[in-house]
């Protein structure tokens, strides 16, 4: 059977606010999503995370779009094709727009995400909108503070060894809370590795 | 692995780089992607149903008024979501976003010397019925300037994300309308492959148009499906 042509992607625009993030810009519409993702007493360490977008001159890109989806603390993905299920009400997925925040960062407040299958690293998916992308962008973020757990995760080792630092979120020991933080570079000598999903 | 994603079909797609479009010019990748093998990360995915919607969320013609019906033209947007074996992909969450008649954002930024309409703001979702349908009932969106080179102008059009049944699944685009002449001259419709470019592009659907209410458009969704062939 021939397969039907997959739809080609289209640029997310700068104006996407007011319908995917529209509380986050003050807009009187309700959200499905955003940065905060734990409700009520859902198990696992609270951390944040936080970081910016860069162009490939440097400069903070103050239109993004950033997707996240994780497992909980047990490494369940609340979706029918996970068999464990997640059982804890957390859903998993934020959504935040980089042009409220005074330093257009993203900003995420979540639970530790566990090892999905054993064999991976606790992760967090992200996927990247903006203006000037007409595809979205699948990066990932690991966690500084897992380092054993890192050196053996298979799509880590996937990446060249110079380039793994892009993927890894830097546990800021100074603050009081977990808080962790990545920058996305889309260019440049620290350009992030972007997976084809 | 039991469960896995066809590729995504990059022929069918446009590049980062397309320097016609000039904000790809600094936020493209430049480097290649990485191949990922498919794991639980990838095949699942944020999953919402119809208990999180609004009760006109799906009609745009009503969700915002302030006393008064949106100016314009009504139309009335339908189609289904498939994966690309043909299989309709029932109880999907899409949302829109457009602007208005007069080819205005509500966004704060967009600084377009054109009408805000106070009983339109251009937002709306809706979930996939069984058969991988949706409906919107919206208003014809406005082209509208913008400054990515002399004179230019976006032709009309309805941005749609979906999530699919899985991240890997993930789309965000664009639906134009039929014989739109803004399109041969817009970097954005013209950065996808050329054999590709009619599936961006609705079609004028005289059994969806409601006598005497709005005129009908239909716009069809294709995702990855599922591999046909098990994985090792
Ligand atoms: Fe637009």
């Amino acid at each position: 059977m021939s397969k039907l042509r997959q739809t080609p992607s289209q640029t997310v625009g700068p104006f996407f606010a007011y319908a995917l993030t529209p509380e986050q810009y003050g807009y009187d519409f309700a959200s499905i999503a955003d940065g905060a993702l734990v409700e009520g007493d859902v198990p696992g360490q609270r951390i944040r995370i936080e970081g910016r977008v860069l162009d490939g001159n440097g400069d903070v890109v103050p239109d993004a779009m950033i997707e996240i989806w994780q497992a909980d603390e047990q490494g369940r993905y609340a979706h029918p094709a996970d068999p464990r299920g997640s059982n804890v009400g957390f859903k998993g997925f934020g959504r935040m727009g980089t042009g409220t925040d005074p330093e257009q960062r993203f900003i995420f407040d979540t639970i530790k995400p566990g090892s999905v299958d054993g064999a991976q690293a606790p992760h967090i998916n992200v996927i990247v909108f903006m203006r000037g992308l007409l595809l979205h962008a699948y990066t990932r973020m690991y966690f500084s503070d897992e380092a054993a757990a890192n050196a053996r995760d298979p799509v880590l080792a996937s990446v060249p060894a110079e380039r793994r630092h892009t993927l890894i979120a830097l546990k800021d020991e100074a603050s009081a809370g977990a808080v962790y933080r990545l920058d996305i570079h889309m260019q440049g000598p620290n350009e992030t590795v972007f997976f084809d999903v | 692995m039991s469960e896995s994603y066809a590729p995504r079909d990059w022929s069918s797609q446009p590049p980062y780089l397309h320097p016609d479009y000039k904000s790809t010019v600094l936020r493209a990748p430049t480097k290649p992607l990485i191949p990922i093998r498919q794991s639980l990360s990838e095949i699942t995915g944020p999953v919402y149903g119809q208990d999180r919607l609004g009760a006109l969320d799906a009609d745009l013609t009503r969700n915002a008024v302030k006393g008064a019906e949106p100016i314009g033209e009504r139309i009335i947007v339908t189609g289904r979501v498939l994966d690309e074996n043909g299989r309709p992909q029932p109880n999907m969450l899409i949302e829109i976003w457009q602007a208005n008649a007069a080819g205005r954002y509500v966004h704060v930024v967009d600084q377009h010397a054109a009408p805000l309409d106070p009983n339109f703001l251009g937002g709306g979702r809706c979930v996939t019925d069984g058969e991988g349908r949706y409906t919107f009932t919206t208003i014809k969106p406005g082209a509208y300037p913008w400054g990515n080179h002399d004179n230019a102008w976006r032709p009309a059009h309805i941005h749609f994300s979906l999530f699919g049944p899985s991240l890997s699944t993930r789309l965000v685009t664009q639906m134009y309308f039929p014989g739109d002449p803004l399109l041969a001259f817009d970097p954005i419709y013209m950065g996808t492959p050329a054999d590709c470019r009619e599936l961006l592009i609705s079609r004028f659907m005289l059994e969806h148009t409601q006598p005497l209410f709005a005129l009908g458009y239909e716009f069809d969704f294709v995702l990855r499906g599922r591999h046909q062939t098990p994985v090792e």
